[in-house]
């Protein structure tokens, strides 16, 4: 492991790629699987996440002096479902086929220990604009790392991507893929690269 | 943290201001979307009526019945009598589906369904209304003497709906709430 970051660029870059929360840190693995089969419901998942997990960030930030310790976790978890509550009536609200296909996933993100993880572990102890880039960094790496299982599994089992057909009616698709399964096999397989890569790297230095 | 062992009052202060504070943050937003949620519930319904009933271009919702529940009449561009669009519910596999069906009492079929709301299982269960073959099928199906869901393929009657493979509980979900809903209302309707 490096130094830990001091910079708020670096707060922000970490969660990319190099502590990814799902790919590194293995958090948020229970929405990362079950929203996944297209790509579009991957990234109205991660834009619900990035809403909460910025929001808490924040105001645990800036409340970290007055919570006493001994009730801090009810207090995150207070936090975290007032944010999500607000996220899933203003879904149903603007975009209610969206709020329609994600179902009971928004109300379980309160559930995301990702959520709960990075309040306990950084914005209880930081500043509020190093809580708001780590929030930021962790929010577009769980991002990126769903619309990779999202890209993936919708591409393999629709055959499209974003709803737009990419193979015409020649490609059987690999229903598999946008069940259950076809999340852990994605993920399985992603991680398999994320480990061969972090070794190769290790084994250079 | 400067004390290690806050008094128990300053636990149950900041404790207590999170829960108000969070509670009215709850109800302001709840205030500001109820009405735009209701209408979005309206409309989805109101284009499932006109969906149902396939060439229904004016609807009537009906007296509410005593337990205050309503039917939509559909009217084609003659103001002749289409058939009802009926909302049901009931029991799906994993929480309450609501659909609405449209039935044409003169032939005595069920013209067209829509699922209206449901979180059954995505990927199989959700099939009932993204699986198109499936929604389909209702689009001209007898009810007499009641709607049966069989095994994929095996649908030989006009009442016989071919199941989702994987999704059993799901069909026959749908096709026990609507021969419900038929009971319910068609001797009403008469």
């Amino acid at each position: 492991m490096a130094a830990p970051p001091t910079t708020v660029n670096e707060d922000f870059i970490r969660g990319l790629w190099k502590e990814n929360p799902v790919f590194v840190q293995l958090l948020g693995l229970c929405p990362a699987l079950a929203v996944t089969n297209s790509a579009i419901n991957a990234v109205a998942m991660s834009a619900a996440t990035a809403f909460v997990l910025c929001g808490s960030s924040v105001l645990v930030s800036s409340m970290r002096s007055i919570i006493p310790k001994q009730v801090r976790i009810t207090t995150f978890i207070i936090v975290i479902a007032t944010f999500v509550t607000v996220a899933d009536f203003t879904l149903m609200a603007l975009l209610p086929d969206v709020h329609k296909e994600l179902g009971a996933f928004i109300a379980l993100i309160v559930a995301n220990c990702l959520i709960l993880g990075r309040q306990e572990a950084f914005a209880s102890r930081n500043t509020v604009g190093r809580a708001l880039a780590d929030a930021a960094g962790m929010s577009t790496g769980f991002g990126i790392a769903l619309l990779m299982l999202g890209g993936i599994r919708e591409i393999l089992g629709s055959g499209s991507l974003f709803g737009v057909s990419l193979f015409g009616d020649s490609f059987e698709p690999w229903i598999i893929m946008i069940l259950p399964p076809g999340g852990f096999l994605t993920i399985g397989l992603l991680l398999v690269v994320f480990a061969r890569m972090e070794r190769r790297k290790g084994g250079a230095s | 943290m400067a004390s290690s062992e806050p008094s128990s009052f300053k636990m149950l202060l900041t404790l207590g201001l999170a829960g108000m504070v969070s509670g009215l943050v709850l109800v302001g937003i709840y205030t500001v979307t109820a009405p735009r949620i209701e209408r979005n519930r309206a409309e989805a319904l109101d284009r499932a009526v006109y969906q149902v009933l396939p060439g229904a271009v004016r609807k009537e919702t009906s007296e509410p019945n005593p337990e205050g529940d309503v039917v939509y009449a559909g009217y084609d561009a003659e103001d002749a009598l289409l058939g009802y669009a009926i909302p049901a519910e009931g029991a799906g596999f994993q929480d309450t589906i609501r659909l609405l069906y449209g039935v044409n009492l003169e032939r005595r079929r069920v013209v067209g369904m829509r699922v209206l709301e449901s979180r059954e299982t995505p990927g199989l269960g959700d099939k009932i209304f993204k699986d198109l073959d499936f929604v389909a099928e209702f689009d001209d199906l007898a009810i007499d003497p009641a709607i049966e869901a069989v095994p994929k393929g095996s649908a030989a009657e006009a009442w016989q709906v071919d199941a989702i493979t994987g999704a059993t509980i799901s069909s026959k979900a749908i096709v026990r709430i609507i021969n419900d809903g038929n009971e319910r209302w068609l001797e009403e309707l008469h």
